[in-house]
Formats: structure tokens, C-alpha cells, sequence
């Protein structure tokens, strides 16, 4: 670990704020731009990388097969892609540009030490359209950290941005702390890539309501959002709705930061889900789980105390992939109600009536079936089959948070904008600015094309302001 | 790490289930499409998983979820952990297994009594009449005496070990496809590729470099061709008549030669990257026996260079004795020591080709 005393007062070309894929971008850019570089990253060494360490892959443009990627995907699917999940809740010419950059982004990324494998068992689906990193986004980070570090690139691991110093709408230095040492350190130019503020629990229920309290964050617990607070506040201009996160239905018995992918559950497709009253609240069976995941999060933070039940018989144990904790298994609904702590006379009579209202027809688990309820509020419109068959297995689910889309507003060269424009020679990449173009809903592997999309763009720009 | 079989065993099981459900490091080795095939992991099925793993490190250094996170994972470390106790469960009889596995000191003792043994023979039953070479100083006769039971002994032992490593992984009857599949892997050391050529994360954490692969290969190598050049001795002097001393442009010597040159490198280098790699990513406790069992290849091979070199000189009874006690040692520990990864492992990618083929 760098300590900050190397660190203060050696006149810095670029000061980078954050550790993970953005940050490194950039870092990368200015380095070899020939800038002089210091990576000012929160968390220590093992949880470096923020929530890049989660990652998987990369959504790409190609015109043609590309590396890993099969076939082509062009500008105009992508972005109708992107439309869809955001409701047109996005900046279309900058979403343009990024997703224009990104055909460019995957060499580069291979060049600076990035491998890619083919898509994953179980997400076939993303072949075309997404580049998954061989071993995932820490291999991804690793890989930068070595080419950051072998260009010269400074890092302090434990090093969190508390206050950005501006004068006369340009930066001057950052305040840093690294345990119980604060410093001033001064630069050239500053790059904002330290993510959103999921992780800091009072401010998401501030902006969400006291629910949130009880909701899992699934990445960092170092995504504070102290430099997007201390910025805001200091009137740069901010995008992206204040009082949203985007946020999955995952496994209940997560830790409370940091789950990471497996806490996913994917079985509710073929559940009946009921809350902590034993009552059914949402059609199931409404599409296909990778289309209905982002909505079940903020359906089970409407449910009385955050917190929803899946429950599922033998037949469709093996229908979906593993979670990371064991189903709680009973041999009748009565006696599984009682071990997950739901009323058992409720769910009784839930899941009874639920199977009164299912029809004969035939079930296919990979696709929508039409096997829906008849007469039932709310109905499951796919693959309804009643649960009849022990063991039955429960799961509990609760909202686990990604992201938040508050952000700071930038333009097409990732400065960030005051009230009078951009500010003299600040930057911003990553998920601090990702409000911009992800204003709803999210796009599997787009966050990763934003961060090194603007990570690059910002790390160069900044290089040749102080250069 | 747990200490005793049951606690290993469950620690691999909670570990391997955390990595099927993630699923990011599908693309380093064989052991993750393997274990991506199941839902459930009975003993058996952790058993072959962890001798299928090569220990390359990949999927550790790329793992969000090692400490100081709560999910704890170092796949490598506990899969090495159970393959160790497999090999000492499987091991006939046992208790030798676990006793060379984990003490270098005891292999080191292994092979002073082998030396001590060939000195003692060489004094006892003295060279041949008329024998030449190496067999001026100790006979024929006496030296198939002494290696002929403490080849096949251990091989018995060995044979009986890979009979019941074999039944407990299910394995069925092979097929020349197994044999082949398992021969290409084993003989490129794919599992230690990385994935895609770039080679294991050990000797400098998540750095790639291919030093351990290459190295690894020359060791290998250089056995099978030492190994080769005895039996083309062995060959030469029962099927043709032609009794050692051989010339350098001689099969034994064009075999061995270059064979113990590699033998010797290779093992250097191996026991300098162990220096450099983390021991708990390994299985710390057989630590010591492995460094022992890779310095004591690296004197057989070193050994026989140097009583080549030695030819005519009065150093000669005293390097033979040092290399055929260093033989002997190797032999009779051969079943129980580090070197019984090599058969097992060759085992495990013969039922993994079974497995894959559906």
C-alpha cells in the first residue's frame, strides 16, 4: 500500500478518483499519453476494482465476428436495445457515441491485457451481443492494476476522496483519507470515477423511504458516493433520477454487501411467490426470468417488510441454475410455510387455490408456454403447473441493489458541467455519470461499455489539459 | 484449513457450490465444465474434481468471493487439500502414504537408507568378475536383485491404489478415445494453459506465465526419457547381448542423456517457482514432502550426469551409490510420495474424457 505522504505534493498531471473499470480506463489513456498518474482507490487492495469485480462481460458493437463475438450487431439494434429498457429515458446522441466507440473499446481492451472467453453456459442468449471476461471482471481489474502499474501509474489502495477542492469552477486539489491520515493532494487535471452511493444505506433511504433499509446491496460497500455528494453540492449539475436504484429480486440470505452473482435466484418463473401474509401479490409467470428479474426487486420492496417467498415443488427443482444457498425443504406446504416463518393456514390456502385454478396443457420451461391459471388474481401466466409434488422447497427473496442512477451530467468529452459549462479540467467516467444514458431500467454488460467507453475518453482528454 | 477428512471433504463441497453458481471461471480448466455438469456433489464426484485440478491458480486470483470476503474461496487450496487425503485413502497401506506425503524428512530418510543399502551392497556383494563400467563396482546380478522387487512392489502398491481411485469416481471400462483424450492433455499439459495458452497465476500472484507449464513438461519428460533409456538398457543387455558400459551414440545414453538434463532443469525450476508461489493456495501441510520429492527427482537426475561425467574416475563407486540410493529411494516411496500425482491425475483425465463424451 502506497501511503499518502509519497503521494502529497508531487505534482500530479492526472488524479484519478476510483479503482475500478473507469478509473483504470483512464488511468491507462493518460499514462500512455505520457501523464503523470496517481489511482486514488477507497477499498483496499483485495476489494479493489468497485463494482467491476462483479462483472461479466462487455456489450459490444461489431459489425462483423469480432474476438469472441459471433455474427454482427450494429448501432441501431443496440440502441433500440437500449430504449427498450430505458423507456427513452436516455441521452440518445451520447448513447450513440458510446455505443459507436465501443466497437473500437474490445481490441484495446485485449491489447491492455483484457481476455475473453465465449459466453457462459447458460447465457448462449448473449453470444452475439456480449464479450464475457475469462474469469470474470476481477481478471478484468487484475489485468489493468498490472498494465496501469507497468506505465508507471501510481496507486493508494485505502485512499477515499472526501472533498473536491474547486476554485473559480476549476479543480485544484482532492482531500484524501487513508485511514487515519487526511491529505491535500494537487494536480493538473481530475478524473471522477468513484461509482454511485448504493452502498451508503442512510442516503438510499433518504432517497427511497425507510424501506430501504432493508434491501441488499450486491456490490461494494465502498461505492459511499462521497465525491458525487461533495460535487453535487458544490452545484455541478446532476442527471438521472434521485430517488432510484436499480434493483433485482435475489436470494434473500445474502450478505448485506457484495453477494455478487450468486445470489441471483432464478426459480421464480416456476414458483408461486407469496409475501410475509402468505398472499400472492404478482403474475409469475408474466416472461422469462431475464426479462422480469429488475421488476421483481422493486415488487418485493413494495411487499411488507421488503421481503417475498418463493415456493416450488420436486418437479422444478433441477428447471433453473443452482443458488448459492440451499432451498428449505418440507414435506408438505403446511410444515415449509412454518420453517421459512409464514403463516401456515395462509399459504395453505394460497398455493390450494393456485392449484385449483391451474389447467392441463403442455410446460415448457424455456419458453413462454401459455400454461397460465384460470380465474385466479393474480394469474401466472406461464408455466402454472400446481405444486403438488414433495419435497417442496422455499427460498426467501429480497430487493438486492446494483446501482443508483443519480450522476453527475457530462458531455460528449466527459467533462463534467456547471451552471456556466463544463469545468475547467474535470472529468467523469463510470457509473458517477452512467445517469446520463441509463436513466431506467439496465442493459446486461452496458455498464461496463459506458465506464471504458468514458474511462478512455477522460483519461486522454485529461492528459492533454495537463500536458 | 480443516484437518481431518470429513471437515475437508464438507469445506470443498460448501466451496465447490458457491463456484457453480457463479460460473466466471468456466473458462480456465477442465475441473469447472465438469463440476457445471452437476447440482449436487457427492464425495466421489469432489474426489475427481480435485485430481482433475492441476493447481494453475486461475480461478483464484480471478475469485471475487476469497477472503477477507465471508464466502472464503481458495478452490485451489482445498482441492488440493482433498486430493492429498484421497491419495493417502487410497494408498496401499495407507499409513506409508501419509507419512511420505508430509515429511520431507522422511523421504530425505528414504533415500539415505537407499544409498546407505547400495553402499552396503557394494562392500557385501562387490562388482562383478569381469564386469565393466558401473558393473566393476557393483554386479549385474546384484543390482537386479536389488531393483527388480523395488520396481514392482511399488508398482503393485500403486496398481491397487489406482484400482480403488477407480471405483469410487465410477469409472467404466476405457476406450482407446479416453486414452487418447487423456494422453493429449496430459502430455501438453492443457490444464496448466490457462485456458487459452497464457499459462497459470503462481510464481507472481495473477501475472500469466507459462515458467510452471514448461518447467513441469521438462520434468516430465526428462523422467520418461530416463525412464525410457533404462528400459532400452534393460532391452540391449537381455535381448541383444550388449551389457552396459554404452557409448554416447548409444540408445541409453542419446535417451538418458538428454533426459537427466531436463530432469535436473526441470526440477530446479520447479522448486524455485514453489519458493515463489503461496503456500495456501497449495496444500500447505504436504509442503514439505513435495519440495523433498522434487529435489530428490532433481538428484537422480542430476546424479546420473554426474556419474556419466565421472566415467574412469575413482568417483565413481561413490556417485553410484549416491544415484542408485537416490533411485531406490524414488522407487520405493514411488506410490506413496508426490510422484503419485502423476498416475492419479492421468486417471482423472481418463474418466473425465469418459464423462464428457456423455
Amino acid at each position: 500500500m502506497t501511503p499518502l505522504a509519497e503521494i502529497a505534493g508531487r505534482g500530479w498531471d492526472v488524479v484519478i478518483a476510483g479503482g475500478g473499470n473507469a478509473a483504470l480506463c483512464a488511468a491507462i489513456e493518460a499514462a500512455e499519453a505520457g501523464a503523470k498518474v496517481v489511482i486514488l482507490e477507497a477499498a483496499p487492495k483485495p476489494y479493489r476494482g468497485g463494482n467491476s469485480r462483479h462483472t461479466r462481460n462487455f456489450r459490444c458493437m461489431h459489425g462483423g465476428p469480432l474476438s469472441v463475438l459471433t455474427d454482427s450487431y450494429g448501432e441501431d439494434e443496440y440502441i433500440d436495445d437500449l430504449l427498450l429498457v430505458t423507456g427513452g429515458k436516455t441521452d440518445e446522441a451520447l448513447a450513440r457515441m458510446t455505443i459507436r466507440r465501443s466497437e473500437a473499446c474490445l481490441p484495446w481492451m485485449e491489447a491492455h491485457g483484457v481476455r475473453f472467453q465465449p459466453s457462459l453456459s447458460g447465457t448462449l442468449s448473449l453470444s452475439r451481443t456480449n464479450a464475457f471476461f475469462l474469469g470474470g471482471g476481477k481478471a478484468l481489474v487484475n489485468a489493468y492494476y498490472r498494465t496501469a502499474q507497468a506505465l508507471g501509474v501510481t496507486v493508494a489502495y485505502e485512499a477515499e476522496v472526501t472533498h473536491v477542492a474547486l476554485a473559480g469552477g476549476r479543480f485544484e486539489a482532492v482531500e484524501v483519507r487513508q485511514g487515519e491520515t487526511v491529505a491535500r493532494i494537487e494536480g493538473k487535471a481530475l478524473v471522477l470515477a468513484s461509482g454511485g452511493f448504493q452502498a451508503d444505506i442512510d442516503w438510499l433511504a433518504r432517497a427511497w423511504g425507510p424501506a430501504a433499509r432493508n434491501f441488499l446491496i450486491r456490490g461494494t460497500p465502498y461505492n459511499r458516493g462521497r465525491v458525487l455528494r461533495d460535487m453535487l453540492d458544490q452545484g455541478t449539475l446532476s442527471v438521472g433520477d434521485p430517488t432510484q436504484c436499480h434493483a433485482v429480486a435475489i436470494d434473500g440470505r445474502a450478505p448485506q454487501f457484495d453477494g455478487g452473482i450468486v445470489t441471483r435466484l432464478d426459480c421464480v418463473p416456476f414458483a408461486v411467490v407469496v409475501n410475509k401474509d402468505g398472499a400472492r401479490f404478482y403474475d409469475e409467470g408474466e416472461d422469462v426470468w431475464p426479462k422480469r428479474y429488475a421488476i421483481w426487486g422493486r415488487l418485493v420492496a413494495g411487499q411488507p417488510d421488503q421481503v417475498g417467498y418463493a415456493i416450488i415443488d420436486a418437479k422444478a427443482r433441477e428447471l433453473f441454475m443452482p443458488s448459492v444457498f440451499p432451498a428449505v425443504e418440507a414435506g408438505s406446504i403446511g410444515e415449509l410455510a412454518g420453517k421459512l416463518g409464514l403463516p401456515a393456514g395462509e399459504v395453505e390456502a394460497t398455493v390450494a387455490a393456485y392449484n385449483a385454478a391451474c389447467r392441463p396443457g403442455n410446460f415448457h420451461p424455456t419458453e413462454l408456454d401459455g400454461l397460465a391459471t384460470e380465474g385466479l388474481d393474480p394469474p401466472k401466466s406461464n408455466w402454472a403447473r400446481p405444486i403438488d409434488t414433495p419435497p417442496f422447497q422455499g427460498y426467501p427473496l429480497r430487493p438486492g441493489v446494483t446501482f443508483t442512477y443519480l450522476g453527475l451530467k457530462v458531455n460528449e468529452r466527459a467533462e463534467v458541467l456547471g451552471p456556466e459549462g463544463p469545468l475547467g479540467n474535470v472529468w467523469a467516467a463510470g457509473e458517477i455519470m452512467a445517469g446520463s444514458i441509463l436513466g431506467q431500467g439496465y442493459l446486461a454488460g452496458f455498464g461496463m461499455t459506458i465506464g471504458t467507453v468514458f474511462g478512455r475518453i477522460a483519461g486522454k482528454g485529461a492528459a492533454a489539459h495537463a500536458g | 484449513m480443516p484437518d481431518d477428512a470429513g471437515n475437508t471433504i464438507a469445506e470443498a463441497r460448501r466451496q465447490v457450490e458457491i463456484c457453480n453458481a457463479c460460473r466466471y471461471c468456466e473458462g480456465y480448466c477442465a475441473v469447472f465444465p465438469a463440476m457445471f455438469r452437476a447440482r449436487s456433489f457427492a464425495d466421489a464426484d469432489l474426489t475427481q474434481l480435485a485430481n482433475l485440478c492441476h493447481n494453475c491458480r486461475g480461478c483464484y486470483y480471478a475469485c471475487q468471493y476469497t477472503e477477507p470476503h465471508e464466502f472464503a474461496i481458495n478452490l485451489p487450496g482445498i482441492l488440493a487439500e482433498v486430493r492429498g487425503e484421497s491419495w493417502e485413502r487410497f494408498a496401499w497401506p495407507g499409513p506409508l502414504a501419509r507419512l511420505f506425503q508430509r515429511s520431507g524428512v522422511a523421504l530425505a530418510a528414504a533415500t539415505v537408507a537407499g544409498t546407505a543399502a547400495i553402499v552396503w551392497s557394494l562392500s557385501a556383494l562387490g562388482g562383478a568378475a569381469g564386469g565393466a563400467g558401473f558393473y566393476a563396482v557393483l554386479g549385474h546380478s546384484a543390482m537386479l536383485a536389488i531393483f527388480l522387487p523395488a520396481f514392482l512392489l511399488p508398482l503393485v502398491a500403486l496398481g491397487i491404489g489406482l484400482r480403488r481411485y477407480w471405483a469410487e469416481v465410477g469409472g467404466t471400462r476405457l476406450r482407446w478415445a479416453d486414452i487418447a483424450a487423456a494422453s493429449a492433455s496430459a502430455a501438453r499439459m492443457k490444464n496448466l494453459d490457462g485456458g487459452q495458452g497464457q499459462g497459470c497465476n503462481f510464481e507472481d500472484e495473477d501475472r500469466y506465465s507459462n515458467a510452471r507449464r514448461h518447467a513441469h513438461q521438462a520434468a516430465m519428460w526428462g523422467f520418461l526419457l530416463c525412464f525410457a533409456a533404462t528400459v532400452s538398457g534393460t532391452v540391449l543387455h537381455y535381448l541383444f547381448d550388449m551389457p552396459a558400459p554404452y557409448g554416447f551414440l548409444s540408445l541409453p545414453k542419446l535417451l538418458g542423456v538428454p533426459g537427466g538434463l531436463l530432469l535436473t532443469a526441470g526440477t530446479a525450476a520447479l522448486a524455485w517457482l514453489k519458493m515463489q508461489a503461496d503456500p495456501a493456495l497449495g496444500a500447505a501441510r504436504l509442503w514439505g514432502g513435495e519440495m523433498a520429492f522434487v529435489a530428490l527427482l532433481g538428484l537422480t537426475g542430476a546424479s546420473g550426469l554426474a556419474l556419466y561425467a565421472a566415467t574412469g574416475t575413482a568417483l565413481v563407486p561413490a556417485l553410484l551409490a549416491l544415484h542408485l540410493g537416490a533411485v531406490l529411494g524414488f522407487f520405493l516411496t514411488l506410490p506413496y510420495s508426490k510422484m503419485a500425482h502423476g498416475p492419479y491425475r492421468f486417471a482423472a483425465l481418463l474418466r473425465e474424457a469418459q464423462l464428457s463424451r456423455g
